[in-house]
């Protein structure tokens, strides 16, 4: 098999803040090989978002990157300089931010942000540029592209201006994509659009991309293999088919279970109990043993390490689900 | 509405507001004080008062003076100055290259210092150096000008006699203008009033400048400005200040208007031969004439800078449209 484009080693980004440390991502491991879709997936506040801004090097003060390698195409991006990750931002990884109504920046016009991308990571010249930004917002499905390119954000819907920053992303032709929760401001009909026309890109491209949703119904479309993650740690990952069909974490089962679309078929649809807890005073011990209905007393005693369960799948639990479970 | 639309209603506003500025100044010129006294020899008689009376037309009613007060200025006849016995809008129109040249100066200096300074402040708000900034302009703000025109003076012109702390030197006519500013003795000259003159509008900007970064450095845009792979200096200046920059035009705008209005401290510190200084002799001598063009003047200034202010907002911010 090809060496990953992307492997993520051990990584811990932790917040300093006033009150205690948020160790909002602690020691995840994974990897995304070259055409692949990973989908990252867990519920609000597991770490997803810090796990790709971690990547392209976007954590601000209270936050850091505390250990762990980000190789990319071999090159540990945790050590390389401000200046050093400005070629890799946007030029070799790209990023769709979660929230399409404020990515764009309200002052300038679509086609000038559009420009921007290519102005810094290709010798194009304007005209050829222009064209480039025509093509691009015609393959995202926007008519009239042309003339769209002199309007400003605020004349754009919301589904718009999604479309808009995804053809950002896809601009310069980047060898990753990290799609933060590309499509949850958006409606079905809308987000179902988007998501092919997405895959279809990475496809056609040969590029990668890593997928982060807290709805596995969107992975299960979208994603060749998927990462769990839970209060900053992997709790599951494998192959997505193998995932969906039989999950051997239990709080993976919990997310299936809260999913219409697929809990239908088992007739059952539950939403997991409890909440996440504060991570700022988790100890040792499985974080999810709280909510977890297969706990037992050494769920509280040692903290389970991520390991191989069956198939393509490792998870970190003492109890994992056989294939047969309910 | 069409940009020529609102130009237009935009003028008539301009003008609607001029003409209640000319009422409040007719009237608050005409309860301060009889001018017959200021035209007249000291021994006059009785008649000879009344008789200037009436060639003045101060026996007449206050509305027909009024009337006449606004006629005469409407068509560009401002009155004489009792004291000058000139035009008095030619007196002042000559003094005023001298205020403007200097303000203009002041709010160059302010504007180059306080912005880049705001937006470091307002871009790293932990760090020493924004902190040094920020005290540094709360003294710029609460300091008055008066003492620190003084201070100036004290320190490079008597102290250590660097710059020369009196009138605007040589000057050189440039479009038919007098400006100092071209000759290398008047640029000498104009660097401690404009100072001086800078120093709480510089004060004001910075702030107004860190405050709204700082705010814009919450927003999403930003890092996906820099998601982009945009450099720092791009960022902050392209994608940040630019957002950050309607409140600091509203008081760019103010800051000018008032600069203009009311350099009169700084010119009388610094014997400046602006406008400031004939106010103030103009109101010791009770030289009305010169007292009403300034007024209508500054309120001409003020409106016009507003004018000017609310384009620019259009053209920074596409989501404000004409109206
Ligand atoms: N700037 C920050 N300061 C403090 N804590 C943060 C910051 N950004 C994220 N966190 C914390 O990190 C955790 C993970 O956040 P995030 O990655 O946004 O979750 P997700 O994207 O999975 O919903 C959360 O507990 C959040 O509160
Ligand atoms: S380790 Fe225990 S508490 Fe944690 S998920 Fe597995 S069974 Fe549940
Ligand atoms: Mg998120």
């Amino acid at each position: 098999m090809a060496d990953p484009l992307l492997e993520v080693r051990d990584l811990r980004t932790y917040f300093h803040t006033f009150g205690g440390v948020v160790k909002a991502v602690d020691g995840v491991s994974f990897d995304v090989r070259q055409g692949e879709v990973v989908g990252l997936v867990g519920e609000s506040g597991g770490g997803k978002s810090v796990v790709g801004f971690s990547i392209l090097g976007l954590i601000d003060p209270p936050g850091r990157i505390e250990a762990g390698e980000i190789l990319f195409a071999g090159e540990n991006l945790a050590a390389k300089s401000e200046e050093e990750m400005r070629s890799v931002r946007g030029g070799e990884i790209a990023m769709v931010f979660q929230d399409p109504m404020t990515s764009l920046n309200p002052v300038y016009t679509v086609g000038h942000q559009m420009d921007e991308m290519l102005r810094l990571h290709t010798d194009l010249d304007r005209k050829a540029r222009r064209a480039r930004c025509v093509e691009m917002l015609e393959q995202v499905g926007i008519s009239e592209a042309e003339s769209r390119l002199d309007a400003y954000p605020h004349q754009f819907s919301g589904g718009m201006r999604q479309r808009v920053v995804i053809a950002i992303a896809l601009l310069a032709g980047s060898r990753l994509i990290i799609a933060d929760e590309p499509t949850t401001a958006l409606d079905v009909t809308v987000q179902a659009q988007i998501l092919k026309l997405m895959r279809r890109q990475i496809v056609e491209r040969g590029a990668a991309m890593i997928m982060v949703t807290h709805d596995l119904a969107v992975i299960s479309e979208m994603a060749d293999r998927v990462v769990v993650l839970y209060c900053g740690k992997v709790v599951e990952r494998g192959r997505t088919a193998e995932i969906i069909n039989a999950p051997s974490h239990p709080y993976t089962r919990g997310l299936l279970d809260s999913i219409p679309r697929i809990a239908e078929r088992r007739d059952r649809l539950d939403q997991i109990p409890g909440t996440v807890p504060d991570i700022r005073t988790l100890g040792k011990g499985c974080s999810f043993r709280d909510r977890c209905f297969r706990a037992q007393p050494v769920c509280a005693e040692k903290t389970p390490v991520l390991s191989p369960v069956r198939g393509s799948l490792d998870a970190a639990c003492h109890f994992p689900l056989e294939e047969t479970a309910p | 509405m069409s940009v020529l639309g609102y130009t237009i209603k935009r003028l008539l506003q301009m003008v609607l507001v001029l003409f209640a500025v000319s009422v409040i100044v007719f009237l608050m010129m005409s309860f301060t004080g009889d001018p017959v006294f200021m035209v007249i020899p000291i021994d006059s008689t009785a008649a000879e008062i009344e008789q200037a009376r009436r060639l003045l037309g101060l026996d007449r009613s206050l509305l027909s003076q009024y009337f006449i007060f606004l006629g005469d200025m409407l068509q560009g006849d401002f009155g004489r100055s009792y004291v000058f016995r000139q035009p008095a809008m030619q007196l002042i129109l000559e003094r005023l290259p001298a205020t403007i040249e200097m303000v203009l100066v002041a709010i160059t200096l302010a504007t180059a210092i306080a912005i880049p300074l705001g937006v470091y402040a307002g871009a790293n708000p932990n760090r020493p150096v924004s902190r040094g900034i920020m005290a540094g302009s709360l003294l710029g703000i609460s300091l008055p000008g008066f003492w620190v025109g003084m201070m100036l003076i004290f320190f490079f012109s008597v102290r250590y006699p660097l710059l020369p702390s009196s009138g605007r030197g040589d000057t050189v006519e440039v479009f038919g203008l007098r400006l100092s500013i071209f000759t290398a003795d008047g640029f000498a000259h104009i660097i401690l009033p404009a100072l001086t003159l800078a120093l709480a509008t510089l004060a004001i900007m910075l702030r107004i400048t860190r405050a709204g970064m700082m705010e814009v450095m919450r927003q999403d845009y930003m890092r996906f400005a820099r998601a982009k792979g945009a450099s720092r200096r791009s960022i902050l200046f392209r994608h940040g200040l630019k957002n950050a920059l309607i409140p600091v035009v509203t008081i760019f705008g103010l800051q000018l208007g008032d600069l203009i209005a009311f350099a009169t401290i700084t010119e009388t510190i610094f014997a400046w031969p602006g406008t400031g200084k004939l106010l103030i002799d103009s109101i010791y001598r009770g030289d009305r004439p010169v007292i009403v063009v300034y007024l209508m003047l500054t309120a001409f200034i003020f409106v016009a800078i507003n004018f000017l202010v609310d384009i620019v907002y259009t053209l920074i911010d596409p989501r404000i449209s004409v109206k």
